[in-house]
């Protein structure tokens, strides 16, 4: 059954992308399937990488309501970029590389997620003071980002000023082959640590107890996922819901939580909603730019229904 | 064979293990009794190396449980704790077959599948084999957390009060496989009992604890005795004999 609906899933993704590829094609049409293709890459890259980061963030901290960016982890990625820039701007730094730099940022963001976050993984947080914390870290790293934007001299500023929100429409593209790289070994990764995250999802006694080192294996799941979170953030901006919609429907479409069906099915659903999504907006409903918005918005509800449903238990 | 040595716990400031020394032999069922806030749940989570060791050393067929790898130790000794929930919603065969993970990471064999359906069968969770964890009764979701352990297929057993929740029915029938694992196949069982009758009746040995120490240890013969239970639970309670085995009253 869980088969049958992920071949469902998957046939979706695949008519979104040939329709994403097609429709309206006009004038050169060699340039502009590969300007499509390129946007393509990085559209599926980001909608994969935010539903997988989702799902192992949740299967690790026992929780299914929060998110890397509701645990203020893309806002960590901003700011750690930002920091960068301030420490290192006088050296040339705004001049490097951007992929070179992208590293970078991934390295830093890897470092701080694991810093501020293993502590709290270390003992499972209830869910409410768990999202306190997200709200906490989410604002306190948003407000560290602009006090630092405002020490920064005005053209270092401008370098990462254009990255910090979401902008489906506009994707960083320079970045895209070596995020897809990141992205690929990631998912890699992922598929293999499969059956260990099923443990995982028992939580850290009874996983202790089947022979998994908690601590390091939870070490390495927090860098996976941060390299995930990297990409997304650097390829379109801080998302809030996305995640957590993603999930949530992928989670009720093939009915487990086992990884082996739970992870594809994930990934699929995000290209979906966010591939068939901008075609969607693109050709049919004019503006395309307002995908960013009903992705949240839809996805704002979900959390909600979420929290709501979950409480009354 | 399980060797504690010297081992002492404080959690929070508090002790709450006082430099216990014990020998569990290889084979035979021990268990352990004691009042609330004895100290056997934490004293069995050292053991399953749950709660990192502080002070003393606990070795399991010689292996030091802090210092040898977790992956080596899952073969050898499973634990089923007091309070466990299972955080994730799961099929009652899919919890069971966890057990097998240590040896399998996952990938269930031909082998693996007979040994979890003999345990479903052991348990009488056939029936319930495709029902969610959550759907279930507390005692079926017990039975099932035992079956789990037993699928591990370790040498060693710990169970923290595994009576939790079961029937007259499905507490004598674990107890009875207990005897028989423990006899037939040599594993070594300790398991923490309140039910002083059943620690007499299926045990061979009854390890006392008592504000963090052990304070009596021996058969049940020695162990079901009016003045050595009124040092352990704080009261006199008669011990009755039937069919020259003791029979403690402590309901009266
Ligand atoms: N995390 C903790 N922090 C502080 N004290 C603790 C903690 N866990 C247990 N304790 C204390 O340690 C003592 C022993 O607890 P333990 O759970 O080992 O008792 P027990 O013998 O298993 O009792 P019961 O029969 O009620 O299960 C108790 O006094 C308890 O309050
Ligand atoms: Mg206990």
């Amino acid at each position: 059954m869980a088969k049958n609906r992920i071949a469902i899933l998957a046939a979706l993704s695949v008519l979104s992308v040939v329709a994403f590829l097609t429709i309206g094609l006009r004038g050169n049409i060699a340039f502009v399937l590969e300007l499509r293709a390129i946007k393509l890459l990085a559209l599926s890259q980001v909608g994969v990488s935010i539903a997988v980061s989702t799902v192992i963030f949740q299967t690790v901290t026992g929780n299914r309501i929060v998110t890397p960016s509701i645990m203020g982890l893309d806002a960590l990625y901003l700011f750690g970029q930002m920091a960068l820039v301030f420490a290192l701007g006088g050296l040339g730094y705004a001049a490097l590389n951007p992929q070179l730099k992208f590293a970078g940022e991934v390295l830093v963001l890897m470092a701080l997620a694991c810093a501020l976050l293993l502590p709290m993984l270390r003992s499972r947080l209830d869910m409410g003071l768990m999202l306190l914390a997200g709200v906490v870290f989410g604002v306190l790293f948003r407000s560290l980002h602009s006090l630092l934007a405002r020490l920064i001299d005005p053209n270092a500023f401008a370098v990462v000023q254009g990255a910090s929100f979401a902008n489906f429409n506009a994707v960083r593209t320079d970045l895209l082959a070596f995020a897809s790289v990141l992205t690929i070994a990631a998912l890699i990764v992922a598929w293999r640590a499969r059956h260990v995250l099923d443990v995982v999802s028992l939580g850290s006694d009874t996983a202790t107890g089947l022979g998994i080192t908690w601590s390091r294996t939870v070490t390495g799941l927090l860098v996976l996922v941060s390299s995930l979170v990297a990409v997304s953030t650097a390829l379109v901006g801080p998302v809030a819901f996305f995640g957590l919609l993603v999930v949530a429907l992928a989670e009720r479409i093939v009915n487990t939580r086992r990884h082996a069906v739970l992870l594809p099915a994930a990934a699929l659903t995000g290209i979906v909603i966010l591939v068939g999504g901008q075609t969607l907006f693109q050709h049919g409903l004019g503006s395309s730019s307002t995908l960013g918005v009903v992705i949240e918005f839809f996805g704002g509800i979900a959390f909600l229904l979420l929290l709501v449903l979950g409480s009354r238990k | 064979m399980i060797r504690i040595e010297n081992v002492s716990l404080s959690l929070q400031a508090t002790p709450i293990l006082h430099d216990i020394s014990l020998t569990i032999p290889k084979g035979g069922v021990t268990a352990l009794v004691g009042p609330n806030g004895a100290g056997k749940s934490s004293l069995l989570s050292l053991i399953a190396r749950l709660q990192p060791l502080q002070t003393g050393a606990i070795s399991i067929d010689g292996l030091p449980v802090d210092t040898t790898p977790n992956r080596t130790l899952a073969k050898i000794v499973a634990i089923l704790r007091q309070d466990s929930v299972v955080a994730s919603r799961l099929r009652v065969r899919e919890l069971v077959s966890f057990g097998r993970f240590p040896h399998n990471r996952g990938r269930l064999t031909d082998t693996d599948r007979t040994i979890i359906e003999q345990s479903l069968k052991q348990f009488d969770l056939t029936d319930l084999a495709g029902r969610f964890i959550d759907t279930l009764s507390g005692g079926q979701r017990q039975r099932a957390l035992v079956a789990m352990a037993f699928c591990q297929g370790t040498d060693y057993l710990l169970l923290d009060e595994p009576l939790n929740n079961l029937d007259m029915y499905y507490a004598r029938d674990l107890m009875r496989s207990l005897r028989q694992v423990a006899d037939g196949n040599g594993k070594t069982v300790v398991i923490v009992l309140h039910d002083i009758n059943m620690a007499g009746a299926y045990a061979d040995r009854i390890v006392a604890m008592k504000s963090g120490r052990v304070i009596a240890d021996g058969a049940p013969a020695e162990m079901l005795t009016t003045p050595v239970l009124q040092d352990v639970f704080g009261f006199a309670m008669q011990v009755a004999t039937i069919n020259g085995k003791p029979i403690v009253l402590h309901h009266l």
